[in-house]
C-alpha cells in the first residue's frame, strides 16, 4: 500500500514538472533575452515588448529575463547547444568569443540605414569584430564623479565642468587638500582595477594595447598609461588623500562613507546615480563632476549595452527589426531613462530628458562626445590577460605591494606571454 | 564524570559564539530585508531598522515571479530527493552488506565521480538532454539533480546501513522472519533517520542549485528560485540589495521549516541499547 502511494506521489510530481508544451505554430516567435535588471529599466522595457506585440501581431516576441551576473556562461552553453534566444542583450565586451565564434549574426545587411546613421562610428567599432558587426551598441555610461557638493563648496576649490575638467595633477592637489583625519578627498572603489584604470587612462593618452601590421597586439606600459595609475598609487600611499581600505571595494560599499562625510567624492558609473538618489540621506547634497583629464581631453573608454542577434535564429530579419522599433529615438530616451545611462543614438541624446541639471543628467550628456571604445575590448585574450596578470598587478601597485617597475614587467612580460596564445 | 563549572561555562561560551558565527548573516539578511533604502546606505547601520518597511518585499513580488519561481523549485527539489532516495537506498544496501568486488568498485567511483566540477560536466549533460529534447523541461533538471545527487546520496546512506548490526538481522532470521520481512520491519526503520537525512541533503542541493537551472531552463515560466534572485543583481555586480535579501530571506524559509520540521528524526541515538556489544 505505502509503495503504490509512493509511486502515485511520485507520477503526480512528475506530472507537475512536464514541460506544458512547445513553440507556437501560428506567427513567429522571438525569445529576446534582456539583462534589464533594474526595477524603472525592466518596466521599460516589458512595456516596449507589449507596445511591439499588440502593433506587430506577425512577430511575437517572448521577453525572457536573463542575469547580468551569469550571461556569459549561459549564453556559452546556450550556442553550443542551440538553444540561444533570438534578441540578446549583452556588454559589448562580452561579444569577442561570441563574434569570433560565429554565434553572433553580422548585422552589417540586416540593420536599417536610420539606426546606422543614428549610433556614431565611435560606438560601432566597440560591436565591429573582424569584417563584421555583431551587436548594436544602445546604452552606455561614462565614468563621473559624485561628489559631496557642500564639501567642495566649503572647501572652496575650482568646480570642474564638462568643458573644462581638473586635470589629473590638480585632481590630485584638491584631493590632498580635500583630506583630513579620518577624511578623504577620494574614494576609489577598486575591486575591478583593469576596466577603471585603461578606460580612464584614454584621458591621458594612454593605449596599453598596441596592434602590430601584423594584426598582433602586444602590451606596452607606456609614459601616458602610467599617469592613471600613478596618480591612485599617490593618492593612496603618498598623499593619504584616498582611503585605502575601498580599494578592494565595488562601487555601492563606498556610498555609506560617502553619506557619512567620510569621502569628498567616489569615481562611478553614471548609473549609481540611481542608488544615490535611493539611499542618500535626507538633505545630502550631492553634485556630478566629470572625470579628470588629460593629454587626451576628457575621453574615456566605455563598453556599451549591446543588442545581438543569434546566428542560429531563423527569423533575423523579423529580430532585427524588433532591434530598430526598441532604438527608436523616442524609445532608446526611455530605455536610457529606466537605466539611468547614456543613449549611444544622436538623436536620443538631443531630448531636453537628459540635458535636465538635476540628477546630473547634462553633465554626462556633454561627455558623451568624448566617449570611446574601452581599448582592451576587441583584443582576444583580454580575459585572461585581465584576471590572472592585469588585476593581481594593479591591486598589488596600488596598495603599494609593488612598485611602477614590477608593474610594467608584470604587465608587460607576462601580458604578452598571455596575448601570444590567443594569437598565434 | 563530571564537568567543572568554569570548564563547563568555557563550553558553553564557545557554544554561543559558534552560534552567533553562524547566525549572524542570516540575521543580517533580515535586518536588510526589512530596511529603507536610506538606511542600507548608513554608514552606522543597525540590527534593528530604525524604520522598517515592507516595501522591499512588495518590490521583490512585483518584479520577479518570486511564488511562481518558488513553486519550480519546489517540485524539482521534491521530485530529485524522492527518486534519489529510493534509488539510492537499494543501491547502498547491497554495496554496504555485499563485500564483493564490485560493490569496492563503485564505492571508490562514488568518490572519484565527486571530484569533477560541475563545469565539466554542463556542456555534455547539455547536449544528452537536448538530444533527449528535455531542455527546458522540470523533468530534465530533475533528471540532472538526481544525477548530481545520487553519488553522495549512496556514499552517506552506505554509512547508514554499516552501522545498522548485522546482528539484528540475524536475529530476526532466526525468529524466522525472511529476506524481505527482515528488510522492511528491521532494518528499514532503522534507516528511517538515514534516509530523512539523505533525502534532505538531496532537497537542499536541489533547492540551492543555481547553475544547471541557469543553463538548462530558457522561458521565464520555468526558472527556479536561485534564478529569479540573479535577476536583482545587475552589471559589475550591482545589486538592488533591498529586494533581493528580501527574497533570499523568503527563499531560505524552506530549508529552515523543513529542518525544524524532521530535526529531531535526524538525530541519532535510535540503536541505543539494541545490541549488547
Amino acid at each position: 500500500m505505502r509503495a503504490r502511494l509512493l509511486a502515485l506521489v511520485l507520477l503526480l510530481l512528475l506530472a507537475g514538472c512536464s514541460s506544458g508544451g512547445s513553440r507556437d505554430d501560428g506567427p513567429v516567435t522571438l525569445r529576446f533575452q534582456s539583462l534589464a535588471w533594474q526595477e524603472e529599466s525592466v518596466a521599460v522595457t516589458r512595456e516596449l515588448v507589449a507596445e511591439w506585440n499588440a502593433t506587430h501581431p506577425d512577430v511575437r516576441v517572448e521577453y525572457v529575463q536573463g542575469s547580468w551576473d551569469s550571461v556569459h556562461d549561459q549564453l556559452l552553453t546556450a550556442f553550443e547547444g542551440g538553444e540561444a534566444p533570438d534578441i540578446i542583450h549583452d556588454a559589448s565586451d562580452d561579444l569577442a568569443d561570441f563574434a569570433y565564434g560565429g554565434y553572433l549574426a553580422d548585422l552589417t545587411d540586416l540593420l536599417p540605414a536610420r539606426l546606422k546613421a543614428d549610433i556614431p562610428r565611435r560606438s560601432w567599432e566597440t560591436t565591429t569584430f573582424g569584417d563584421g558587426v555583431h551587436g548594436v551598441p544602445f546604452l552606455q555610461e561614462p565614468r563621473v564623479l559624485i561628489a559631496n557638493a557642500r564639501w567642495l563648496r566649503e572647501s572652496g576649490v575650482r568646480i570642474p565642468t564638462p568643458d573644462r575638467p581638473w586635470s589629473w595633477s590638480e585632481f590630485r592637489r584638491i584631493t590632498e587638500r580635500l583630506s583630513g583625519p579620518g577624511k578623504y578627498g577620494v574614494a576609489w572603489p577598486l575591486k575591478e582595477p583593469v576596466s577603471a584604470t585603461l578606460n580612464l587612462s584614454l584621458s591621458a593618452g594612454g593605449r596599453l594595447f598596441h596592434r602590430g601590421a601584423d594584426g598582433k597586439v602586444t602590451v606596452r606600459f607606456e609614459a601616458a598609461d602610467q599617469v592613471v595609475p600613478r596618480t591612485i598609487h599617490d593618492q593612496v600611499g603618498t598623499d593619504r588623500s584616498a582611503a585605502p581600505t575601498t580599494l578592494g571595494s565595488g562601487g555601492s560599499d563606498t556610498l555609506p562613507g560617502f553619506f557619512g562625510g567620510r569621502y569628498a567624492m567616489v569615481p562611478l558609473g553614471f548609473s549609481y546615480r540611481q542608488q544615490i538618489v535611493q539611499q542618500a540621506p535626507k538633505g545630502f547634497e550631492w553634485q556630478v563632476l566629470p572625470a579628470p583629464a588629460g593629454s587626451g581631453g576628457p575621453a574615456q573608454g566605455v563598453s556599451p549595452q549591446t543588442l545581438s542577434i543569434a546566428e542560429d535564429s531563423p527569423h533575423k530579419k523579423e529580430a532585427a527589426a524588433f532591434i530598430d522599433f526598441l532604438l527608436r529615438p523616442s524609445n532608446m530616451v526611455r530605455l536610457a531613462l529606466g537605466d539611468w545611462m547614456l543613449p549611444t543614438g544622436t538623436q536620443a541624446l538631443k531630448d531636453p530628458a537628459l540635458h535636465t541639471a538635476r540628477h546630473g543628467w547634462a553633465t554626462g550628456t556633454a561627455l558623451a562626445e568624448h566617449l570611446r571604445p574601452a581599448p582592451a575590448q576587441t583584443v582576444r585574450g583580454y580575459p585572461e590577460w585581465k584576471d590572472k596578470v592585469a588585476t593581481p598587478a594593479l591591486q598589488e601597485y596600488y596598495s603599494g605591494a609593488i612598485g611602477l617597475r614590477d608593474l610594467r614587467e608584470r604587465l608587460e612580460e607576462d601580458g604578452n606571454l598571455v596575448l601570444a596564445r590567443y594569437q598565434r | 564524570m563530571r564537568t567543572s563549572t568554569p570548564a563547563r561555562v568555557g563550553q558553553y561560551t564557545a557554544l554561543l559564539a559558534y552560534l552567533v558565527f553562524l547566525a549572524f548573516p542570516f540575521l543580517w539578511l533580515v535586518s536588510t530585508a526589512f530596511k529603507p533604502p536610506r538606511e542600507l546606505g548608513s554608514l552606522h547601520p543597525t540590527w534593528i531598522p530604525e524604520d522598517p518597511t515592507l516595501a522591499n518585499f512588495r518590490q521583490a513580488f512585483d518584479e520577479q515571479p518570486l511564488l511562481h519561481a518558488a513553486l519550480n523549485s519546489l517540485l524539482a527539489a521534491l521530485a530529485a530527493a524522492l527518486i534519489a532516495v529510493l534509488v539510492a537506498t537499494p543501491m547502498a544496501y547491497v554495496v554496504a552488506r555485499r563485500r564483493t568486488r564490485l560493490a569496492k568498485a563503485v564505492t571508490g567511483w562514488v568518490v572519484v565521480s565527486q571530484a569533477f566540477p560541475f563545469v565539466l560536466l554542463i556542456i555534455p549533460m547539455f547536449l544528452v538532454l537536448k538530444n533527449l529534447r528535455m531542455i527546458n523541461s522540470l523533468p530534465g533538471l530533475v533528471l540532472v539533480y538526481v544525477v548530481w545527487a545520487l553519488p553522495f546520496a549512496l556514499w552517506m546512506l552506505a554509512g547508514y546501513v554499516r552501522a545498522v548490526p548485522r546482528e539484528l538481522e540475524e536475529a530476526a532470521a532466526v525468529d524466522g522472519a525472511g529476506r524481505v520481512r527482515t528488510l522492511v520491519s528491521v532494518t528499514a526503520p532503522l534507516l528511517a533517520p538515514g534516509i530523512v537525512a539523505t533525502g534532505l541533503f538531496a532537497f537542499i542541493t536541489a533547492w540551492n542549485e543555481f547553475f544547471f537551472a541557469l543553463v538548462l531552463l530558457k522561458t521565464p515560466e520555468k526558472q527556479t528560485l536561485p534564478v529569479v534572485l540573479t535577476h536583482f543583481i545587475g552589471a559589475e555586480g550591482v545589486a538592488d540589495l533591498g529586494p533581493l535579501a528580501a527574497a533570499a530571506f523568503l527563499a531560505t524559509l524552506p530549508s529552515l521549516v523543513v529542518f525544524a520540521l524532521i530535526q529531531r528524526r535526524i538525530t541519532g541515538g535510535m540503536l541505543t541499547g539494541a545490541v549488547k556489544s
